[in-house]
């Protein structure tokens, strides 16, 4: 294996003429060799203990099998040992890395050696000492390193530094330094573009598509079924670097191609994939954690098509969800609304679009005449204007009709057609308990905004949101009328989250003022929907979903980050916005407007966002 | 007539010399500065005029007048008889597109959805018909879209349709914002300084382009400051001078108006023969005088590219 020379065809063997080599003064071969050894002795280890104690959650005590931890150092293992073999030019697994392994390869090192580096680390701060670790422990630290020395051992092409001024400063100096490093990093990391998607015959496609999805469903499952803070962040390593190294790899390139070609059948596949979570689940534990997540990726997609497409920055979004979930707890025969009457599910669905459509419109019509900061300013104010009403709205500070603080409480369960909702029922000897029949109740409306947005972005009224938000100008020059367009963005947007709003008075029992805040610890509220728009992707269906999963997982799983969660965030934000700032899935064009034409090729596909 | 925005075909040519356009007496005031005064400018059917004026003469804010990005102060705008309504949109609807001096193209939008954007004021398909999608939709779309690659082939863009409008060379944008204006169906175009920072073939190309649109029967009123590709376009050309209308009339009574040879070079000259012979006049004595090599100014092709006084 070791004396098999580097495929001639791997995108990232060094050209001629520039300075190639690896990160360590290892040759390459031996470094290809020590990768591909490591991630094998990795997986091996994995199915040894690696403590004495089953204190230390996930019980990582047993010969034989892994388990908690070591199953998510044991995929990383593999994917570091595909890669490398790949690297290494074996026929077969060579498809794997269309865009070449090598990047690939150190990605993938790295995030298993992260993964098992944190556990070790972990298991030795818990439990108090070294001493608390058995052989295993030992020798997956040292696997995982070797495979990480190796793989970054692997040549690359090193950037020329930029020649030194000699007149400037020591401090401009070590600036320079340090950027000469980051670009050597940078580069050390950077691969190719992929080979040309073959076109596969439609069917084995397809099945690419199902593969993708349940893969998609597989690791969402995972990531919300993880059950202590240790398991959640070694998921969390191992699912941004594995993502990342697949990335590199050019898997991902090639998945978004065939998801293209197979837009509807992706679609469709996807909510399939959604409505079979419940079915994964043993008790109603998660499938709450879905539900909401689902709840706040639907208002965060109908935010998408305010910001996204017609680029009107609202930052009281929040406030469309309260007046819905208002509207549908007044009308849901609960004990302290004040009218006391009982509406069909569906009248209280449509009083509560209508609801939030009006309030839209009342909203939009004085103040979509301003443009950028000044809307984002307005907007913001009408969301707190919101609250504070209906705070106040308790029979003494004026009417009684929000019953105040207090909120709307004790929203009976729905019951659509004889089918309870708050009922367990049994499918086919799964339970599916009372947050899974909401779940997938709100499926179904995530369903309806999916439609919408889908729909309407990719049409004369889509267009002209479009065209607005790049040049207001030439767009009313065009022969748009832009405040009409703009209100139909803004009323649709707020009926799509007061449609969501509906379903959620019932899902959380209470509907109280302080659910819309404009910033809170939990989502959603408008920044922590905003966020997930602008970390997910602007102008997208997938962005806005994945966001807000990870927006609303991260806070909920990682108890103990206590009162730095904002903190945290904030950081994260700050740093995707320096390194990714289209987002984690970006929009075609979003893509080729941050970043130079040279990385991204320069016609669309298909028209249409 | 001109409110009928539903239009699909082609507007019917008027009989020639009928006034697509009329201006009279137009007059802009910003707070205590008069930016143009008491403009009169008729653009008849099937016509190009050209306007032509040193920079700061008010060219763009009378145009900005004419499409409803501004409102006149004073006098009034007719548009095949009936007064211009004061929204752009509103004028785009009516029959008058325009280009931009600084190229405003929606930079993220393919070229075609650019084009297709321009089809907006002829098509009525809203909100609910894109939700739907209903027969009437997918024939509507299907039919813009023919439409737009009809023109983009008329401007010779066909095989760029799916590129970003940025990702397109200068030129070549320069037409797709032409085609753009086109797709809504004007019977009057406006070009504001269509060849700014073109090359002469490119220049030569665009005046081919602007006769093949004025055969299609649309009236063209240009701003350039190339007096060569003016004096070769126009039917008549309007001289504006710090706001006022200075001399009408074909290229060569303007050639030979002392006037704006006086207004473009700041002094008269004795028996000057004409706008262009005077800047060759002007430009040999300057080097007959050659002072330290410093090339002197063409006066006459004095344009702006990077303005951006655009509205």
């Amino acid at each position: 294996m070791t004396t098999q020379i580097t495929a001639p065809e791997t995108p990232s063997a060094p050209a001629f003429g520039a300075k190639a080599s690896g990160l360590f003064g290892i040759p390459a071969p031996v470094g290809r060799a020590l990768a591909a050894g490591g991630g094998v002795l990795t997986v091996a280890a994995t199915f040894l203990a690696w403590t004495w104690t089953a204190e230390f959650p996930g019980d990582l005590t047993v010969y034989g099998y892994p388990g908690g931890l070591q199953v998510l150092v044991l995929i990383g293992g593999v994917l570091t040992t595909l890669f490398a073999l790949a690297s290494h030019g074996v026929r077969g697994v060579r498809r794997i890395a269309p865009a070449g392994a090598d990047a690939a390869v150190k990605l993938a090192a790295l995030g298993t050696f992260a993964t098992a580096w944190y556990t070790v680390l972990a298991i030795s701060v818990e439990l108090g000492g070294l001493v608390n670790l058995e052989p295993g422990g030992w020798i997956v630290a040292v696997t995982s390193l070797a495979a990480l020395v190796g793989a970054l051992a692997l040549p690359f092409e090193r950037p020329e530094p930029d020649p030194v001024d000699p007149d400037s400063t020591a401090w401009e100096k070590t600036a320079h330094r340090l950027a000469h490093g980051w670009q050597t990093v940078k580069a050390a990391f950077a691969s190719g573009s992929p080979r040309p998607l073959r076109e596969l015959p439609s069917w084995a496609e397809i099945l690419v598509v199902v593969a993708i999805l349940a893969l998609g469903l597989t690791v969402f499952t995972y990531g919300i079924g993880t059950s202590y803070d240790e398991l959640f962040i070694g998921f969390l390593l191992l699912a941004g670097f594995g993502f990342a190294a697949l990335n590199k790899a050019g898997l991902v390139a090639h998945a978004t191609q065939i998801t293209g070609r197979h837009q509807n059948v992706t679609l469709c596949g996807a909510f399939v994939a959604a409505a079979l979570f419940p079915f994964t689940q043993t008790d109603d534990q998660y499938a709450t954690l879905g539900v909401y997540i689902l709840i706040f990726a639907t208002v965060a997609l109908g935010l998408n098509i305010v910001v996204g497409l017609a680029g009107l920055l609202d930052l009281g979004y929040v406030a469309f969800l309260g007046v819905g979930a208002y509207a549908a707890s007044l009308v849901s025969g609960s004990p302290s609304s004040p009218f006391g009457v009982h509406f069909p599910f569906w009248a209280a669905v449509l009083i509560g679009a209508v609801a939030s459509l009006v309030f839209g419109v009342l909203i939009g019509a004085p103040t979509l005449r301003l443009r950028g900061d000044y809307l984002a300013i307005v907007t913001l104010g009408f969301g707190e204007i919101f609250r504070i009403t209906a705070n106040n709205l308790d029979g003494t500070s004026g009417p009684d009709l929000t019953n105040g603080s207090n909120g709307i409480s004790s929203i009976p369960n729905l019951d659509i057609l004889g089918f309870d909702f708050g009922a367990p029922h049994s499918v086919g000897g799964f339970t599916i308990g009372r947050f899974a029949n909401y779940f997938f109740l709100m499926l179904v409306v995530t369903a309806v905004v999916v439609l919408v947005f889908r729909r309407s972005g990719n049409s004369r009224i889509g267009r002209a949101w479009v065209a607005i938000r790049e040049d207001e100008t030439a767009a009313l020059a065009m022969g748009i009328n832009g405040f009409r367009v703009k209100l139909i963005a803004f009323a649709v947007g707020a009926c799509l989250a007061g449609l969501a709003g509906t379903v959620q008075a019932h899902v959380t029992y209470t509907v109280t003022p302080e659910q819309y805040l404009f910033a809170g610890a939990i989502p959603p509220n408008s920044a922590f929907l905003l966020a997930a728009v602008v970390l997910g992707g602007m102008g997208t269906i997938a962005g806005p979903l994945i966001g807000a999963a990870l927006l609303f997982l991260i806070p909920n799983k990682l108890q103990f980050l206590g009162d730095y969660q904002l903190f945290a965030f904030g950081v994260a934000l700050i740093l995707l916005m320096r390194f990714r700032p289209e987002g984690l899935i970006p929009n075609r064009r979003r893509r080729l407007e941050f970043h130079d034409a040279a990385d991204a090729p320069a016609a669309l596909g298909r028209t249409g966002a | 007539m001109t409110t009928d925005t539903t239009t699909s075909a082609a507007p019917q040519p008027a009989a020639p010399g009928e006034p697509v356009l009329e201006a009279r007496g137009v007059t802009m005031r910003f707070g205590g500065l008069t930016a143009v005064r008491g403009v009169d400018l008729t653009v008849h059917n099937s016509e190009i005029v050209g306007l032509i004026g040193p920079n700061g003469a008010g060219k763009t804010t009378f145009f900005n007048c004419l499409t409803g990005l501004y409102v006149p102060t004073e006098g009034e705008v007719r548009y095949k008889g009936s007064v211009l309504p004061p929204k752009s949109f509103k004028v785009t609807a009516a029959g008058i597109a325009r280009t931009f001096q600084n190229i405003r193209l929606f930079a993220n939008m393919t070229v075609l959805e650019n084009v297709l954007v321009g089809r907006h004021t002829r098509t009525k398909e809203g909100f609910w018909s894109a939700v739907l999608r209903g027969p009437g939709f997918h024939r509507a779309e299907a039919a813009s879209r023919a439409r737009a690659m009809e023109l983009l082939d008329f401007v010779g863009l066909a095989d760029k349709a799916d590129h970003l409008a940025r990702n397109l060379p200068y030129g070549e944008q320069r037409k797709l914002e032409i085609a753009r204006a086109l797709a809504s169906e004007p019977g009057l175009l406006l070009l504001d300084e269509p060849t700014a920072g073109m090359n002469p073939q490119e220049t030569r190309a665009t005046e081919e382009l602007v006769f093949a649109i004025r055969d299609m029967g649309i009236a063209v009123l240009v701003i350039e400051h190339d007096m060569r590709f003016i004096f070769n376009l126009c039917d008549r050309v309007a001289v504006l001078v710090q706001g006022e209308k200075l001399v009408e009339g074909d290229s060569a009574t303007v050639q030979g108006d002392e006037r704006v040879v006086a207004a473009y070079l700041g002094e008269p000259f004795e028996g000057a023969p004409g706008a262009e012979e005077a800047a060759e006049v002007r430009e040999a004595e300057a080097q007959a005088e050659a002072t330290a090599g410093a090339p002197p100014a063409d006066p006459t092709r004095d344009a702006a590219p990077g303005k951006e006084t655009d509205r």
